[in-house]
Order: C-alpha cells, then structure tokens, then sequence
C-alpha cells in the first residue's frame, strides 16, 4: 500500500503539498513515484518563477515514461530541490522527504480548500489501484 | 518499445499467469501481453550486469524449414552467408524487400545440414510467415512453430553457473553463437549461448508446456547467484547500452542495413538474394545517413521520435533514448546525415520544444562482456 501522510494535502494528479506558514513544501506521492517506476530525470522551475494552481510547473521523467507536475497552489517559488538533479532517484526512495521538489509562498490561502485531505486522495488511489 | 492499441486480444506466453502472479506490471508489446517489470527497471538492469537475470521471450516466434532446398532457400531469403554455418552454430542475418529495406531481424540457427530456424520479431511473426513462404519456395518445408515453443533467456556474468548446475551436458564448449540440445531440469531444450543483452548467457528453446516449470527450477537454482526476474523494461535498457538495434524503433522497413550499421551481415559475395541490388547500389553510392550513438552533455532524457537538430535545424530523429543504469549517462540512437556522423560530432536533441545538447560517442556504450573464444 502506497503510503499517505495525514498531516499533507492532495491534488488528483498525485502531488502533495505541506503547509508552512505562508509557505507550501511540495512534491509526488508514494502512489505517483510507484506508477512511474524508477525516476531518472527531474525538471524543475527556477527560484522567483511563479507557479499557477494545476497548471504544470515542471516533468518527472521514469525510465519509461514523462509526467507533468502539476502545482497544487499558485505562488512564487522559493526554494527548489537542487538534488534531485543529480540524485532523481531520491523522489522513488523518499518522495515525503528528501524527494521534495519546491517550496511555494502561496498567493492565497483560498487555494488550500480545493486540495484534497489524506482521507480523499486515499480514496481516490483505491480507486485508480489495480 | 512501442505500445500498440489493441484491436484483437494481446497474445499471451505460457508464462503470463506466473508474471501477473508475481506482481510484474504487464503491458502490451508487439501485440503481446508481456511484463516489463518486476521490481523495477534500474534494479533488474544491474541484476543483469551484476549477476544473472532470467526473461520470458516467448513472444519472439520461431520459423523452421526443413529439406534439399532449405540452405539454397535461407541463402536468397537472408542477407548473411549460411553456408559456412556448421549445425550447431548460430548466425544475426536480416531478411530485406528487394528495395532493400529491412523485414526483419533475426537470429538463425542450423539445426542440420539440410534444417533451419529462423528467430524472429514477435511483432513481425505474421509477416515473416508470409514473406518467406511466399519468397521461399522450393523442396523443402516451412514451419511455423512459435506457439508450440517457449523462450527463456538466462544472461549475466553467473548465467553459465545457473544453468550448468540444472543441465545434463557440458556447456563450456558451446562458444558464443553456438547451440547444442541437452536437458535442463529434466527438460529438452536447445540451448544457445546468445543474448540481448551484452552479457553471457543462454537462451533456452523448449516446450511451451514446460515453461512454468523452467521458470521456477531456473529462479531456485539461482536464488544464491542473485538471480531475478527481468522485464522488457530492463531488455530494452540492457540492449540500447549495446546499440542493439529494435526492430520497429531503429530498424525497419525504411532503412537500409547500410545506414543501420548493420553492413557486416550483408554478403553479396555469397550470390544473389532479395534486396542485394538494392543495398549495393547504396553501398556504390555511400549512405545519407547513418545510425549513430550519442550521449547527452546535459542531464536530459532523449526519447524515440524527437528531433535531432543541428545548429538548432532539423537534420534527423531519436531511435531508442534512455538513461543507461550501467554507463550512468543518458543516451540515445538516431540517424544523422552522414557529415555528422564522427565520433565527436555535435548535435542537439529537441525536448520539449528546447534544444538540448548531445554528442556523438564510440559504441557500444557499455562494454561487451560475451564470451568470444
């Protein structure tokens, strides 16, 4: 069972983003980085770039397949997971921690309303699971 | 690897029960339902390199013919000479249109002086049964035995282990491209020392009906070697670090075997046969274009179908691209114009609108690792 942290919140695309203040961590679910398989690739805004809510904001690359990442909230990013572009495959290993991938200063809180609890986005995984 | 939608159902191996019990992700490939994963892609890769890997290709399918004819035959149907093939010796030839484009790939085994078999693209199957026993007429007979044989590939540096330990006769002296028949695990089987991969190995032809028993006798005679599962995922991984050519990616009815790369399993020498006209003619007139190997300068990850450029101008397309887990590069195939095709030579591939740079590079990009003695 892929794993789902209470204290995050979801997008139907399989990002997750935890709250910081006026600030969000975000990143690709265990369920994401399992149907993707190994990640070999990560590309990522740079810092003061802004980011729209569900518009793609960079690509996770597997072996065999290219993803869209798509942001859970609109903002201005203002931390990026350099790592990740020599160690991809950190998001596999780690994808709640050490995989995060930017930090967003949300333009508004609003936004957060329209992310999915842990409890949905678990419901939403059964759904799409085999 | 190319997903085809399907129209009719996807065939399935002997062994399709065992992979989706043991939790591979299945796809459809070639028309066949077929894992391309256990674990997962990296970590069967390096199984492969590191120690020993075992594959279900019993989609690949198996031409055989039999009769006075049957040399005089494969010899104006292929494009390699098999007359100085001994039985017991295997050969990579093509089969081409006279036009000279490729029909197929395959590996070509003499069984006896006057008996062969044909191991093809499971894509391919239909076509070829058609193309050779329509272009290849004579006193002999063609058969088509791909159902009733299933294919299991056992490669890695502790192949050769696994596989002695479970069989009933010496393999030592089978060398590369070389085949006997003995038992392994109790099961009649040709057992040829060729391989997809660059490494070592066997690949076992056997009774379909026997397959799942095979499997299980193979992965618990390895279980102290390392030995594990390998899906199409990995194969295709392992072969591109080798610049194998994949039929319907790199190779296929538009290109020559020149361009390919593929020239020294073209004989003209050996007298006529479909597409040699053609190919020399190529050959007379030197090639466009050719398949070459590169590497990316940056992380970025080429895929079949973008576009090559040059100077940020079009001049050719991706083949096969991914990151290779044992070179640790990203890498690709593609044809380029034959001007830029040195070792060296600078290009471009287009990702996402952006070109990203790529160098052309010595291959293969992983060293070879068979036993050629």
């Amino acid at each position: 069972m892929s794993k789902v942290p209470a204290d995050l919140q979801y997008t139907r695309e399989h990002e997750w983003a935890k709250v910081e203040g006026d600030r969000a961590r975000i990143g690709i679910t265990d369920f994401a980085q399992e149907q993707l398989g190994d990640v070999v690739f990560v590309e990522l805004p740079k810092v003061g770039a802004r980011v729209t809510a569900m518009q793609s904001f960079g690509v996770v690359e597997s072996v065999k397949a290219v993803s869209d990442l798509f942001a859970p909230l609109s903002g201005e990013v203002v931390e990026v997971n350099d790592e990740l572009a020599k160690k991809p495959e950190t998001v596999n290993v780690d994808p709640y921690g050490q995989g995060w991938m930017i930090v967003v200063k949300y333009a508004d809180a609003k936004e957060l309303d329209t992310l999915m609890s842990a409890a949905e986005y678990e419901k939403l995984i059964a759904a799409a699971g085999r | 690897m190319t997903d085809t939608t399907a129209i009719t159902p996807l065939k399935r191996t002997p062994l399709r029960d065992v992979h989706v019990k043991a939790g591979a992700r299945m796809v459809p490939f070639g028309g066949w339902e077929m894992p391309v994963q256990y674990t997962g892609i990296v970590d069967e890769h390096r199984a492969v390199r590191r120690a020993v890997g075992l594959f279900d290709i019993s989609h690949m399918g198996e031409l055989e013919i039999e009769g006075p004819d049957a040399l005089g035959i494969v010899q104006r149907l292929c494009t390699n000479d098999a007359a100085p093939l001994a039985a017991g010796q295997v050969q990579y030839s093509l089969l081409c249109h006279p036009g000279g484009g490729i029909v197929d790939d395959l590996t070509l085994y003499r069984l006896a002086d006057d008996r062969f078999m044909l191991t093809v693209n499971a894509g391919n199957i239909d076509k070829d049964w058609s193309w050779v026993t329509e272009h290849g007429q004579g006193r002999a007979r063609w058969r088509n035995v791909s159902d009733e044989t299933a294919l299991l590939a056992v490669q890695g540096p502790r192949a050769e282990g696994v596989v002695q330990r479970l069989a009933d006769t010496d393999l030592t002296r089978v060398p590369y491209y070389h085949f006997t028949r003995g038992e392994v695990a109790g099961v009649p089987a040709l057992i040829s020392r060729t391989g997809y991969t660059g490494e070592d190995g066997f690949e076992l032809y056997i009774a379909a009906p026997r397959a799942e028993h095979l499997w299980h006798t193979l992965l618990d005679a390895g279980r102290a070697d390392g030995i594990q599962p390998v899906g199409l995922g990995a194969r295709d991984t392992l072969r591109l670090e080798m610049k194998f050519a994949l039929y319907g990616n790199d190779i296929d009815e538009t290109t020559s075997p020149l361009e390919a790369g593929l020239g020294w399993v073209v004989k003209p020498a050996k007298g006529d046969f479909i597409g040699r006209a053609a190919i020399e003619e190529v050959r007379a007139r030197g090639v466009a274009r050719k398949l070459v190997g590169f590497e990316m300068v940056l992380p970025a990850v080429p895929r079949h179908g973008y576009r090559l450029l040059k100077d940020g101008a079009p001049v050719g397309v991706v083949t096969s691209g991914s990151f290779g887990p044992s070179v640790e590069r990203y890498i690709g195939m593609g044809y380029v114009p034959t001007a830029l095709a040195a070792v060296g030579s600078e290009l471009e591939v287009e990702i996402r609108g952006k070109p990203q740079p790529a160098r052309v590079v010595r291959t293969p990009f992983y060293p070879s690792r068979v036993k050629k003695t």
